[in-house]
């Protein structure tokens, strides 16, 4: 499948925005009252990423302008369930986050809610692509959950790195920052096997495609069209398996190995704002990588044709 | 309102026969003739006498090669367009409703000023059955001619998509395949009718018949060019021999 740069960013954006807002929606449990600044900020890059990742999504769309209309078929499509849980979320977290913020009102009711919500609308992007029977690659359950899992340690570390860059740390922050570190680890091992899975055998042949298996092997004699066409331009993209695995490694070794050391090396030290910050920047890189693979190796059941 | 019906009254649809069909790609073109001044935007070609021509087409004919085991290949045309699913995954995808499975006769359409062209229902189409269209935004399919097929401004005969018109071998054929005693399901039980892709679980209307296998089995291709080289025989036979000698 082609990877579109809007929706690879979309993805990647709102997931780490939901995810950082699902964990000051948590936070609303256990800690009283922050510094404004730290809320401040914390807020507008969860409500930034996500409404940035989300305006990202409708460039490329055909008509941006009737966009409202993809809220109305909650009943049957994840796409619609996706945009309605998004505007709910933002609604709800908004108050929230002023309720916190401006008022001193850490409502827990109110966090879980928002909590709730973000993962939610998380899970339907990855349900998006899960219920896409046409994609092997994409049609399983274990893609929402690479999705989700993506998304909570997306937000673990920035909410790490912002912890650190706004309070005078006295101690070294252990639990917080084992828990970032096990957030990572869990997802991408669920990655590794989402990958180990995937590679197998196609449902859809040219065989099955044609239904003339039974006579013969079926082969592409001539194509219908001498040019390109929007089929070829959308589902004609497939990344060789060769350049996919050295990917993967990339993938693995910025989302996942250098954030941890980063994060290890935050634990004790002074900078730790500053390592913490790499650690998120070389998670948001893996992931744009990861994001890109997600496209580039799913192979659609149209190809069977050409 | 893109959740399906539970069933519809009439089943419309195609059936194609590959033993049939020449490969002629009259039905693309009158197809695209047709739809491009009917129902919804027009069919676009971007490009079209460019280096890159592409263009928005809800019909089109591939031929393959089938290899059996033991025999010589044979020739396969495969022509392909919507084959109005009854569980049209398209459709259940369609954030906005534009895409529907009409209750009435089967139809899969999509309500072109609804659609917010986000492509979601072509990526969900295993077929490849839909295009969007470069110029206008929003997603083609075949409609079965449905401004056609009840037409009443038109000659009775001509009241059946324009791929089946149009097409000079016959191998095209319309009708009501929730009927068994339809022609088109007669003929689907006579020749073993197929679907495509069953696997996919979309239940597709549209059958295809099966060709016909080889009849005969010839064990060594035979050289045709060997076939044309002159062969002198007598004083000719030797004079040719002679020289051929001398180099
Ligand atoms: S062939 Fe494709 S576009 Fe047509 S109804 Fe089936 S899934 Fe939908
Ligand atoms: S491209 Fe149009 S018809 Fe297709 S899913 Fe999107 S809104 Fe629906």
């Amino acid at each position: 499948m082609h990877p579109a740069y809007s929706v690879i960013f979309f993805t990647v954006a709102s997931g780490a925005g939901l995810g950082l807002l699902a964990f000051m929606g948590l936070g609303a449990l256990s800690v009283g009252a922050q510094p404004m600044p730290f809320m401040l900020t914390t807020f507008g890059i969860a409500f930034a990423l996500t409404i940035g990742g989300l305006l990202s999504s409708t460039f490329h769309l055909g008509h941006p302008e009737r966009a409202w209309r993809a809220m109305t078929q909650w009943r049957s499509s994840w796409l619609s369930r996706e945009g309605v849980f998004a505007i709910i979320t933002l609604i709800v977290g908004a108050i929230f986050a002023a309720l916190w913020t401006f008022m001193d009102i850490g409502s827990a009711i109110l966090g879980i809610i928002t909590a709730i919500l973000s993962l939610v609308t998380v899970w339907a992007t990855g349900m998006i692509y899960a219920q896409i029977k046409a994609v092997d690659l994409w049609h399983r359950w274990l893609t929402p959950v690479c999705y989700l899992l993506f998304s909570v340690a997306g937000g673990m570390i920035l909410f790490l790195f912002l912890h650190a860059a706004f309070t005078d740390k006295t101690e070294p922050v252990w639990e917080l920052s084992s828990v970032a570190m096990i957030a990572l680890l869990v997802a991408w091992v669920v990655k590794v096997f989402w990958w180990m899975g995937g590679d197998k055998s196609p449902t859809s042949t040219p065989e099955s495609a044609t239904g003339l298996g039974s006579l013969g092997k079926v082969r592409l004699l001539e194509r219908p069209h001498t040019g390109s066409n929007y089929l070829l331009g959308e589902m004609g993209f497939h990344i060789g398996r060769k350049h996919a695995r050295k990917l993967r490694l990339i993938a693995v070794m910025l989302g996942a190995v250098l954030p941890i050391l980063l994060i290890l090396l935050a634990i004790p030290a002074p900078f730790d704002a500053l390592w913490l910050g790499l650690a998120v920047l070389a998670h948001l890189a893996g992931m744009l990588v990861e994001r890109w693979l997600f496209f580039a190796e799913a192979r659609h059941a149209v190809m069977s044709y050409y | 309102m893109t959740q399906l019906p539970e069933s519809t009254d009439r089943k419309l649809g195609l059936v194609i026969d590959l033993d049939t069909c020449v490969g002629c790609h009259a039905c693309v073109i009158s197809c695209k003739e047709w739809n491009t001044g009917g129902y919804g935007a027009p069919l676009a070609d971007t490009d079209a006498y460019g280096d890159d021509p592409s263009g928005t087409f809800l019909n089109r004919v591939h031929t393959f090669e089938v290899k059996p085991a033991d025999k010589p290949a044979m020739v396969t045309h495969f022509p392909k367009s919507c084959l109005h699913c009854e569980d049209a995954p398209c459709v259940t995808v369609c954030p906005t409703g534009a895409s529907f499975k009409r209750s009435e006769d089967g139809i899969v359409l999509v309500h072109e000023d609804h659609c917010i062209g986000c492509g979601l229902c072509a990526w969900a189409c295993p077929y490849g059955a839909r295009e969007m269209d470069a110029v206008e935004k929003v997603m083609k399919k075949c409609t079965l001619c449905v401004d056609r097929i009840y037409n009443e401004n038109i000659p009775e005969e001509d009241r059946v998509p324009s791929c089946v018109r149009t097409c000079p071998a016959g191998a095209r054929h319309f009708g009501d395949l929730g009927d068994a005693g339809s022609d088109v399901s007669k003929l689907v039980a006579e020749r073993g009718g197929f679907d495509l892709m069953p696997e996919q679980g979309t239940k597709p209307v549209n059958k295809y018949l099966p060709p016909r296998p080889k009849q005969q089995s010839l064990d060594e291709p035979v050289n045709l060019a060997s076939l044309a080289e002159p062969k002198a025989s007598g004083f000719l036979g030797w004079l040719d021999g002679a020289l051929e000698r001398l180099g």
